[in-house]
């Protein structure tokens, strides 16, 4: 048990190339911390920094009130579950488990019963003269969170580790990992980069971009009160429409308000409702249909505004300028074609200032 | 997924291999009868008359205790040779895997002593160890050893040994760099944190991993030791002194050619060939499955 505080993590390659460019992050103990960005963000270096896998070129890594910069991974008390299951081939799944044990001297009756235990918990039992190669993939990350718990470390690693999985699987595995945290309350740090995945797993959501952290907080709090564009589209799917204040259709209806004078507008695509009336204080938006998608629960439409432009994209390659996407429930939905008004309540703005890297209170 | 040519004509398949096969029926197969035929054949010390004497020559061999000797004295070559080599080879490859500035050229220049012909390198070796005309041997001297490979014949295959490990060396690091390459980083990263401190992470998974890789290396070695020594040995002992360097694929060439025993040449060709059958068959058998471990 402990807690994991980064103080003003930095990590620069040889070449020059800074990739954590100052990151802070307090994970308290027994939480769950997910990191979460887009390829490239730095979330796996960041990670391996805290393994010991990779050097620390700046600031300080602290776990469980000890300064971990220059220990080494095996005497961090940490343990990690890598994306492609890192499972030692030649050993069988018993050995897989018993090897971080036996490497610490522990006696060969008591690594069997925490072997034994977590083959259980995880339900290994059966298999556990099997070499890896014998496994299917889900059996395989089961072997390697297995190694990870008979260790009780202070804190587990998980490096992307349901990326393999199929679709279905991933999600069965995405709960058992959450129930296991909950059942062992060991602190973890988990990267990903799948927002639903971060979502549903995180007690504490780190956003990262570029080797900076964006927002830190609670998952639902970051969804409700993105700090930058780069967040609001980030987190939640389909992303959240972002549009240009300057045009007069949007600036006169945020007339009046501190808003008023905001770079960016921003609105979820559930916060929108088809009505030809506007919300005291809110914002409508004539729109004609251009593409409908049923998911069965829900629907998607796909809108062009009326001036083609403004739409601010925060990562590129999104969505074209100019387009709106609103999720209205059930299946009933506008056909394409037609003109509809579309409206959200002041509460459910999000605005930001032009460069998208402040968030306004509206 | 087998894929089927399908040709027009019948003959034009045969057309296409005939070359190949030409060559391997002309100086493969039909050198290798000779042996065989020459295996049976016993010939007086003129060469004037041939008389076919079945196993004779065979049962010979057998009962010659010198050519037991220098089984044995192959054997004891081979080993030290594929040991010494495979474990100096593994050692430069562990060093060489880590990433260092200017570990291509490190690389490259390993590489190099395989270029190398067997006989220019019994020459270099002579050149550092003759008793008196190699460098080396002067200083060994001077440290009290009495050097000379000329007339100590356990010191001439201490020559004929090193000399042959140098020069695989080269080879078996190719092999060792590229299966050391090939175990995942993670594994290691996963050893590490596992609290395997290096020399452990390297015998409990590095060494495991590679065990293909040393097994067939092994092989190779062995094969090498057995038969691509002879310009190693031509060079720098001639199988001497006495016979002390005398190894089966030398003893051939003395009986045979040096000896006029071409009866008893061809049958110890026969017999070399039949080992090589049976180390490429255990090559075949072993190395060839994907999955050894």
């Amino acid at each position: 048990m402990a807690n994991v505080t980064l103080r003003n993590v930095r990590k620069t390659y040889p070449g020059g190339f800074e990739a954590i460019k100052g990151v802070d992050v307090d994970v308290g103990d027994g939480q769950f911390c997910v990191l979460v960005g887009p390829s490239g963000c730095g979330k796996s270096t960041l990670l391996r920094m805290v393994a010991g896998l990779e050097t620390v070129t700046g600031g300080e890594i602290d776990i469980g009130g000890r300064i971990v910069n220059g220990i080494e991974p095996a005497d961090r008390d940490i343990a990690m579950v890598f994306q492609n299951y890192a499972l030692y081939p030649h050993m069988s799944v018993y050995n897989n488990m018993a090897y971080g044990l036996r490497n610490r001297g522990m006696a060969e009756a008591e690594i069997r019963t925490r072997v034994d235990e977590a083959a259980r918990i995880l339900e290994l039992t059966s298999m556990l003269e099997r070499k890896p190669r014998q496994l299917s993939g889900g059996q395989r990350q089961r072997v390697a969170m297995g190694r990870a718990i008979v260790r009780q470390p202070k804190v587990f690693l998980f490096d992307e580790p349901l990326s393999n999985l199929d679709a279905k699987l991933r999600i069965a595995m995405r709960v058992e990992i959450r129930k296991l945290q909950r059942r062992l309350t060991t602190t973890s740090i988990y990267v990903t980069h799948d927002q639903l995945e971060a979502m549903t797993l995180a007690d504490i959501l780190v956003v990262m971009n570029g080797g900076q952290v964006e927002q830190v907080g609670n998952p639902l709090a970051i969804y409700e009160k993105p700090a930058t564009t780069f967040v609001a589209s980030f987190i939640g799917a389909p992303p959240m429409n972002l549009m240009s204040t300057r045009p007069e259709e949007i600036r006169s209806q945020l007339a009046g308000s501190a808003a008023a004078d905001a770079g960016i507008l921003g609105i979820r695509p559930e916060d929108f409702v088809i009505t030809d009336q506007t919300p005291d204080g809110g914002v409508a938006l004539p729109l004609t249909v251009e593409a409908i998608e049923r998911v069965g629960a829900e629907t998607f439409v796909y809108g062009s505004r009326e001036q083609e432009e403004q739409r601010v994209a925060a990562t590129p390659g999104e969505l074209p300028p100019g387009e709106i996407i609103v999720r209205i429930p059930g299946t009933d939905a506008p056909a394409i074609g037609t003109r509809i008004r579309v409206a959200a309540v002041r509460a459910k703005l999000h605005l930001f200032s032009a460069d998208g890297r402040t968030r306004l209170e509206a | 997924m087998q894929k089927q040519a399908i040709f027009q004509s019948k003959l034009l398949p045969y057309a296409l291999v005939a070359p190949q096969l030409a060559i391997v029926l002309i100086f493969f197969y039909w050198p290798a009868l000779q042996a065989m035929i020459q295996s049976f054949l016993l010939q007086d010390a003129f060469g004037l008359s041939t008389t076919f004497v079945w196993f004779e020559n065979y049962i010979d061999l057998f009962k010659d205790p010198a050519y037991f000797e220098a089984i044995l004295r192959t054997f004891f070559f081979s080993f030290a040779i594929a040991v010494s080599s495979l474990s100096f080879a593994l050692l430069l490859a562990v060093m060489a895997d880590k990433p260092l500035r200017g570990s291509m050229l490190y690389r490259t220049l390993l590489i190099w002593p395989y270029a190398v012909a067997p006989p220019v390198v019994g020459v270099l070796w002579i050149f550092m160890l003759h008793p008196s005309l190699g460098v080396l041997s002067r200083y060994l001297r001077a440290l009290g050893v009495d050097w000379n490979p000329l007339l100590d014949g356990n010191q001439a295959a201490t020559l004929i040994i090193l000399a042959a490990a140098w020069k695989q060396i080269s080879y078996n690091f190719l092999f060792f760099l590229a299966g050391l390459q090939s175990i995942p980083r993670s594994v290691i990263e996963a050893a590490a944190i596992d609290g395997a401190r290096p020399m452990r992470r390297f015998w409990t998974v590095i060494f495991p991993l590679l065990s293909p890789t040393i097994f067939f290396l092994l092989v190779v070695n062995i094969v090498y030791a057995f038969f691509d020594t002879f310009g190693i040995i031509d060079t720098m002992t001639r199988g001497g002194p006495g016979k002390s360097t005398e190894t089966l694929v030398y003893k051939v060439y003395t009986d045979g050619l040096l000896g006029g025993n071409l009866g008893s040449s061809a049958a110890q060709s026969v017999i070399l060939m039949i080992m090589v059958i049976v180390l490429t068959g255990i090559q075949f058998r072993f190395v060839e499955r994907k999955v050894t471990y």
